[in-house]
């Protein structure tokens, strides 16, 4: 209440419902900080090979266990000498693709079939999420790490793989929202004026879908990211010489008695990675829906 | 209440049917087979081997062959150990999975609950600081990261507890497995916890029941709690599928007997019928627990057993 006192809202000016949620977006401190965090792994991810003279897969017999710091290696090296900021910078972006590419996938499956359960409702509807429940039911990690072990382990693979697991939850939510949307008056009023089912879901349906699917994005990357380092870990992921940031925990892992560098650096941008998308989700739900809070 | 358990139970028919299809035409389509090896056998042995286990014939009818069994509860021969069948190594290793399993679980909810129920009570105080610490650090901290950090610490440099392995199931060699694999459970646990006390603490009968002047106990336990685990019984399928997850990387690392080792490996070796079979196996116990977890939800929460 106090707020209210001391922070008259500005008056006149008017202010849609996007703009409240920029605001209450840029006030959560968590998010914003998480986004600066974002930016700055990303740049590291694309440029970081260039802060490293050696490319991340070269291998350097002499060189092998140097600790951070020493002889120009800024993070040490590995088992086989190669230079780890290089790799690390690799591994980054790798999982960061995996997490946005296999995310759009689910992405586009999840609300193309959402939204026209949704909205065509009735037997086609029951029948569309009958199927997503069966498929909910499965458990998915070992009919991917079949995929694996049946097609070999490539990147193109990975991506649809993991993307065609999360499309369900999305599937959901797109479909819950959709349900609500149908009974609204403009949805009334553009079928008043003639416009298709299709046009009607294109136009008018996705569009109001975007909060809640912008939501579930951001926190779909980070689950995607773990669910490929998971992969990577049980040695079905990325194979060598690529590095993902599972590879390089799982090697620094093996290795951590000898060298803790090589785990500790890739588990920090681990979790700095998976830390910053889930406080922008976070924070991008509560400033979407303020009744949440 | 019994149409409501049919109704659930009729999703799971199909759903194991799917299971099984999917796994054993993708088994199958994986190049190379189980009778692979660094010396190449000659041909008439390799056709014998087939013959024997019938993987000469046509693949509809292995399939249907396949299915015949499973109903009959016939998992089949292994192929890769000619002296045990399926039902033998799942004997073997499920108590493992199971034990282990079911320690995390019970682990995470009692962590998982009583810290989100004290975070709820002292709001903004340390202990929900910490508690929501914990979530963070469940949700960004993998497993497979925890698990050779506490193996570090615990094992190879206090030397309190074994590095790995299962020793028949010992309390010192249960102990960092059960912690690694509860973590990010107990993590999600306590937040749902937590936001479900903070909503059930500011609701009517809450304020009714300290009106009438309970003790803060009774008021708590008996009223608010009931309520705020709603949301987490639900979770509890999710949560179930996600120790399964766990335990493969958790029985990697410690190097446990479980099924989830075994996995692996038997997929690699295209051990066909080993695969199919504990893939059943966790089919089955992940169909359950989500049963499990909606009976849960309608003994809780009767309105859910109208809709």
């Amino acid at each position: 209440m106090t707020d209210l006192a001391t922070h008259p809202t500005p008056a006149a000016r008017g202010r849609s419902l996007t703009d409240d949620a920029f605001a209450r977006l840029r006030a959560n401190r968590a998010a914003t900080l998480s986004l600066g965090v974002l930016v700055l792994l990303t740049l590291f991810a694309l440029f970081g090979p260039l802060l490293s003279p050696w490319p991340y897969d070269q291998v350097n017999k002499d060189h092998v266990w140097v600790p951070p710091l020493t002889d120009g290696h800024l993070l040490g090296t590995d088992a086989l000498g190669r230079d780890l900021l290089a790799r690390l910078a690799m591994g980054l972006r790798v999982s960061l693709a995996i997490g946005l590419v296999a995310t759009l996938v689910s992405l586009v499956i999840g609300v193309a079939w959402g939204a026209t359960a949704g909205y065509i409702g009735g037997a086609v509807d029951e029948a569309m999420m009958r199927i997503v429940d069966v498929l909910y039911a499965l458990p998915f990690i070992f009919f991917v790490i079949l995929l694996m072990v049946a097609f070999g382990s490539n990147i193109l693979l990975i991506f649809v793989a993991i993307g065609a697991v999360e499309w369900l939850t999305m599937s959901r939510i797109v479909r819950g929202q959709t349900l609500s949307l149908r009974q609204k008056e403009f949805i009334e009023a553009a079928r008043a004026a003639g416009l298709g089912r299709m046009a009607i879901v294109a136009r008018h349906i996705i569009p109001n879908l975007l909060g809640p699917v912008a939501v579930y994005v951001t926190l779909t990357i980070p689950a995607v990211i773990l669910a490929e380092s998971f992969l990577s870990f049980l040695g079905l992921g990325v194979q060598p010489p690529l590095a993902s940031l599972g590879t390089l925990i799982s090697a620094g892992a093996q290795d951590m008695e000898m060298a803790w560098w090589l785990l500790v650096f890739p588990a920090l941008a681990m979790a700095a990675t998976l830390a910053a998308f889930n406080f922008i989700g976070d924070g991008l739900r509560d400033a979407l829906d303020p009744k949440d809070r | 209440m019994l149409r409501f358990i049919g109704r659930r139970l009729l999703v799971a028919g199909p759903t194991l049917l799917v299971v099984i299809t999917l796994a054993f035409f993708m088994m199958r389509a994986a190049p190379g087979g189980p009778f692979d090896s660094e010396r190449r056998l000659p041909p008439a042995v390799e056709q014998n081997l087939k013959a024997r286990y019938g993987l000469d014939r046509p693949l509809p009818e292995q399939y249907l062959a396949y299915l015949g069994g499973v109903v009959r509860g016939d998992f089949g021969p292994s192929l890769k150990y000619p002296d045990k069948t399926v039902a033998d190594i799942l004997k073997q290793n499920a108590p493992v999975s199971l034990k282990l399993g079911l320690a995390s679980m019970i682990l995470a909810l009692a962590v998982g609950v009583s810290l989100g129920v004290l975070a709820a009570l002292r709001r903004n105080g340390i202990l929900d600081v910490g508690a929501m610490g914990l979530a963070i650090l469940g949700v960004c901290v993998p497993t497979f990261v925890t698990a050779p950090l506490l193996i570090l610490l615990f094992g190879s440099t206090l030397q309190w507890l074994p590095n790995g392995g299962w020793n028949g199931g010992a309390l010192p060699n249960m102990i960092l497995p059960v912690i690694v694999l509860a973590l990010p459970q107990a993590a999600i646990l306590s937040r749902l916890t937590r936001a479900g006390m903070i909503e059930a603490l500011g609701a009517g009968h809450v304020r009714t029941a300290r009106a009438r002047g309970l003790p803060e106990a009774a008021v708590v336990l008996r009223h608010a709690l009931r309520p705020a685990l709603t949301p987490l019984v639900s979770y509890l399928g999710p949560a179930a599928a996600g120790l399964l997850t766990g335990s493969l990387v958790v029985e990697k690392i410690f190097n446990l007997p479980g099924l989830g080792k075994f996995f692996v490996i038997s997929a690699l070796q295209r051990d066909y019928t080993v695969v199919m079979g504990m893939i059943v196996v966790y089919a089955v116990l992940v169909l359950l627990l989500n049963l499990l977890g909606d009976l849960m939800l309608a003994v809780v929460d009767p309105r859910v057993r109208l809709s």
